[in-house]
């Protein structure tokens, strides 16, 4: 049912030893009722198998495919790297998840994304750009070999600015700074930030003074996708929200981010101490959005 | 606690009695009501209490023969039988019980499915004691309840007997209407409508959001309850009947249900997805790390297989010490599962005390053999975490029963000042379940009530035409025989409505 047509490595990290793949895959319904910024829960064993949530990152509705892009974080992921062209994906469900909501408006969109995050936020900066909203996109990695998406996003968006870490590509600063700059220089009529829950964090924090309506996409560990097991709720504005079904965009102001990174390092055998110094918008978290 | 028997002394004891009403037969002397009163209740052999709290396998495990036989001679065939007014879809008790009688058990078990489709999972997970069982004349006699003849039991032997001994008729639908229905999930009542409307020679396909079919009897209800080759039997039944199923596939997003009845061509559509939105406490630190809704311990357990840690890929929460708030089925399965899992304690705790618990009894009192330990008339306050965000303890208070409420059942009332904190790592809350508004949202037109279960009318009749619905989405959390009668209405009128199309 849902063959892999095409895959493609974006990257690999050898100081984590983590690779990002891209994969297109048959999903002719998926393809044809799917929105931006809704996801999809794959299985790579329909008995064993973890279910990991990963935002759809490109589909086609003519042809019926929709594209993945992941890393390598978990059992699941790598097993699923070893899958080849002409494999089918076991279990493959969705499109899960409430769209994004996209109209005209008055103003510039800054779309923010930081790791893997630029893939889930690719099909937001089309979608705005469709509509004709003017878009500055930011994309953020640790380094130059890190950076995926690059040409997508250039020919979704007005500008295009890329930063890394340590400069070897792009502009070496973090994803804040030039939010900044954009937030002193233009009338924004919104942020959109895709990434690590710490960089997301970060970007609430930079756009706050400004006042700028910001939007965050959690990326929270999921089973069913569908409302039923609780397992992805955050605390939202003091409610208990559901990621899955209420989600996963949610007012970045509003958003206890602290909570959920709790609640995500929760099955995770040693969580990775996010060092947001030095790292801000540059840890890819757990997967995708 | 009584002292735990083994199959073959079980065996044993049934034989001997069985060997007195053989030989009362052969001298010809008919059983009096009186003879069939005085035969002791048969016990239902499970397996060793202390080993099976560590393993998967089911816990109950049938009738052999020998008792199967001398349960059925306990009834006395009483007019008018009041356990078949006690049964939801009015299954014939009476007549299924004298076929065990003269020893027909697949006369017995086609009896029991000219109304119920699923004896094997039903007369696993029936609350007998409340439905058939509690009407019955024998207990009634014996001024006791729980020694009423054991119907569910009974019917659990014919059921497992059909299936081992390869006696399952698959029935043959009738001709192809070229009729298209479109079944929406695969729980009890999905699958119920599905059998019924296949019957009619309707073409039939069940959409189910999971991976696996079956519903809650898969991921929700664990395999020491019910083995989930039981289910997969069921569903491997339709499917040589020719009803598809299409896994992973979520109406109202994958495609709406407007799109199946007017872009896939869809004659009709029932509705059964199930209640499936967690109740939780609404308490201080319930999104501390270790709180878990029963929804998600039970599928991580069940459907992903966390307890088969060789295999599984889904990482596992292993907690020392656990709670499960609740005193339902729902409650029951958590606990236990705790156990099983390799919690070193398990506390059950519950609002009312043991006689209010709604969960079945065989459930309760094999909780309790297993070493859970209940806390009755206790209710949480907050949950308590450290700094990294992790459950270390619970606070509770202490309560006491009130006035009868509107249910009947005495409300517990709060003891002020009973606060007190009991260590534990991780909670299971377990308080049933509402209704999923994902339907409601995505179907214009489709009416719901405030706690959002669908509307229907007499004949399961959604305010969508060609839409039914059926099960807990329209009855709230409720039960798998609930489930399957609402189906059994649903297509009975879809069929009419097909043939007069
Ligand atoms: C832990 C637990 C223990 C229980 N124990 C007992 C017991 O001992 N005895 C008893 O009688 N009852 C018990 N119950 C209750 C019983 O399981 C339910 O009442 C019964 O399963 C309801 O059947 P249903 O067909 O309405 O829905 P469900 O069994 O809930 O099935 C609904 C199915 O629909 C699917 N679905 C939902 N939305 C969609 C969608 N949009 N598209 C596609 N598919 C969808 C779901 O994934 C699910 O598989 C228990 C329940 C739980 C949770
Ligand atoms: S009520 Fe009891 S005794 Fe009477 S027919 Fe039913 S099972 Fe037999
Ligand atoms: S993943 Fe289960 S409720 Fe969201």
């Amino acid at each position: 049912m849902h063959k892999i047509l095409e895959k493609r490595q974006l990257s690999y990290d050898q100081e984590r030893d983590q690779g990002v793949y891209y994969f297109k895959v048959t999903a002719p319904e998926i393809a044809r009722n799917r929105k931006a910024g809704q996801f999809i829960i794959f299985q790579i064993d329909d008995n064993y198998g973890e279910r990991v949530p990963l935002t759809i990152a490109d589909a086609n509705a003519d042809e019926g495919w929709i594209a993945l892009v992941y890393q390598t974080v978990g059992a699941s992921t790598r097993k699923f790297s070893r899958f080849n062209v002409g494999d089918e994906v076991p279990v493959l469900v969705g499109p899960l998840g409430s769209p994004t909501h996209i109209e005209k408006m008055d103003g510039v969109v800054v779309c923010v994304g930081g790791g893997i995050g630029v893939a889930p936020l690719h099909p937001i900066v089309q979608a705005h750009h469709n509509i004709g909203n003017k878009v500055i996109a930011i994309i953020g990695a640790r380094s130059k070999n890190l950076v995926i998406f690059e040409d997508e996003m250039k020919a979704a968006s007005d500008e295009l600015i890329v930063v890394t870490d340590d400069g070897t590509y792009g502009r070496k600063a973090l994803v804040t700074e030039p939010l900044k700059e954009i937030c002193e220089r233009e009338k924004v009529a919104e942020v959109v930030s895709i990434g690590p829950a710490i960089m997301m964090k970060f970007c609430v924090d930079t756009v706050r003074p400004f006042g700028y309506p910001i939007t965050t996409s959690l990326n929270t560990i999921m089973i069913d996708g569908t409302g039923m097991c609780g397992c992805c709720r955050v605390s939202v504005g003091g409610e208990t929200k559901f990621v899955c079904v209420d989600g996963p965009e949610f007012d970045g102001y509003k958003v206890d981010f602290d909570n959920m990174m709790k609640r995500m390092g929760a099955f995770k055998d040693k969580e990775r101490e996010a060092d947001h110094k030095c790292r801000i918008g540059l840890d890819a978290g757990k997967v995708s959005a | 606690m009584s002292e735990h028997k083994t199959t073959q002394e079980l065996q044993n004891e049934a034989a001997k009695i069985w060997e007195e009403l053989e030989a009362k037969k052969t001298a010809g002397t008919k059983l009096t009501p009186k003879d069939r009163t005085a035969i002791p209740p048969q016990e239902m052999p499970s397996r060793d209490p202390i080993q099976r709290a560590h393993e998967m396998g089911e816990v109950a495990l049938g009738f052999t023969e020998t008792q199967a036989r001398v349960e059925s001679e306990r009834c006395i065939q009483c007019g008018g039988a009041p356990c078949k007014k006690g049964c939801p879809v009015g299954v014939p008790i009476p007549e299924f019980i004298a076929k065990i009688q003269q020893g027909d058990f697949k006369g017995a078990v086609d009896t029991i499915k000219q109304t119920n489709l699923l004896p094997a999972i039903c007369g696993r997970v029936c609350p007998q004691e409340k439905q058939c069982q509690s009407f019955c004349t024998v207990g009634k006699m014996l001024k006791a309840p729980e020694k009423a003849v054991a119907i569910g039991r009974l019917e659990r032997y014919v059921a497992d007997w059909e299936r081992a001994n390869n006696q399952i008729t698959v029935p043959t639908p009738a001709p192809d209407t070229g009729k298209k229905v479109a079944i929406v999930g695969s729980g009890p009542a999905g699958l119920t409508v599905a059998a019924d409307t296949r019957r009619a020679g309707h073409s039939v396909t069940v959409f189910e959001a999971f991976q696996k079919t079956g519903g809650v009897m898969v991921y929700g209800i664990p395999e020491f309850r019910l083995p989930k080759e039981i289910v997969a039997k069921e569903v491997e039944n339709l499917k040589k009947m020719g009803v598809e199923f299409k896994t992973s596939f979520l109406v109202g997003r994958t495609e709406t249900l407007e799109q199946l009845l007017d872009r896939e061509g869809y004659d009709a559509a029932f509705i059964g997805t199930g209640a499936g939105l967690p109740k939780f406490l609404g308490i201080e630190g319930e999104n501390l790390i270790g709180v878990f809704s029963a929804n998600e311990y039970l599928t991580r357990s069940n459907l992903m297989k966390a307890y088969d840690t060789e295999h599984a890929d889904t990482p596992l929460y292993t907690a020392k010490r656990v709670a499960v708030f609740g005193g339902g089925n729902v409650a029951m399965d958590g606990a236990r599962t705790a156990l099983r899992l390799g919690a070193e304690k398990v506390y059950c705790v519950y609002r009312r005390t043991r006689a209010e618990m709604p969960a079945r009894a065989e459930e309760v009192a094999h909780a309790i053999e297993e070493g859970v330990d209940f806390h009755f008339l206790e209710n949480p306050t907050k949950f308590i975490g450290d700094e990294k965000g992790k459950l270390i303890g619970v606070e509770l208070l202490n309560y006491e029963l009130g006035e009868p409420d509107a249910s009947g059942r005495r409300k517990p009332v709060a003891i002020p000042g009973t606060e007190h904190v009991l260590d534990i790592d991780a909670a299971v809350v377990a308080l049933g379940n509402e209704s999923n508004p994902l339907m409601a949202q995505t179907t214009a037109g489709l009416n719901v009530t405030k706690r959002g279960n669908i509307i229907v009318d007499e004949n399961q009749k959604t305010s969508i035409p060609r839409v039914w619905a059926g099960g807990d989405i329209v009855l709230g959390a409720a039960t798998v025989i609930l489930a399957m009668g609402e189906g059994r209405r649903a297509a009975a009128s879809i069929n009419e409505y097909l043939a007069s199309k």
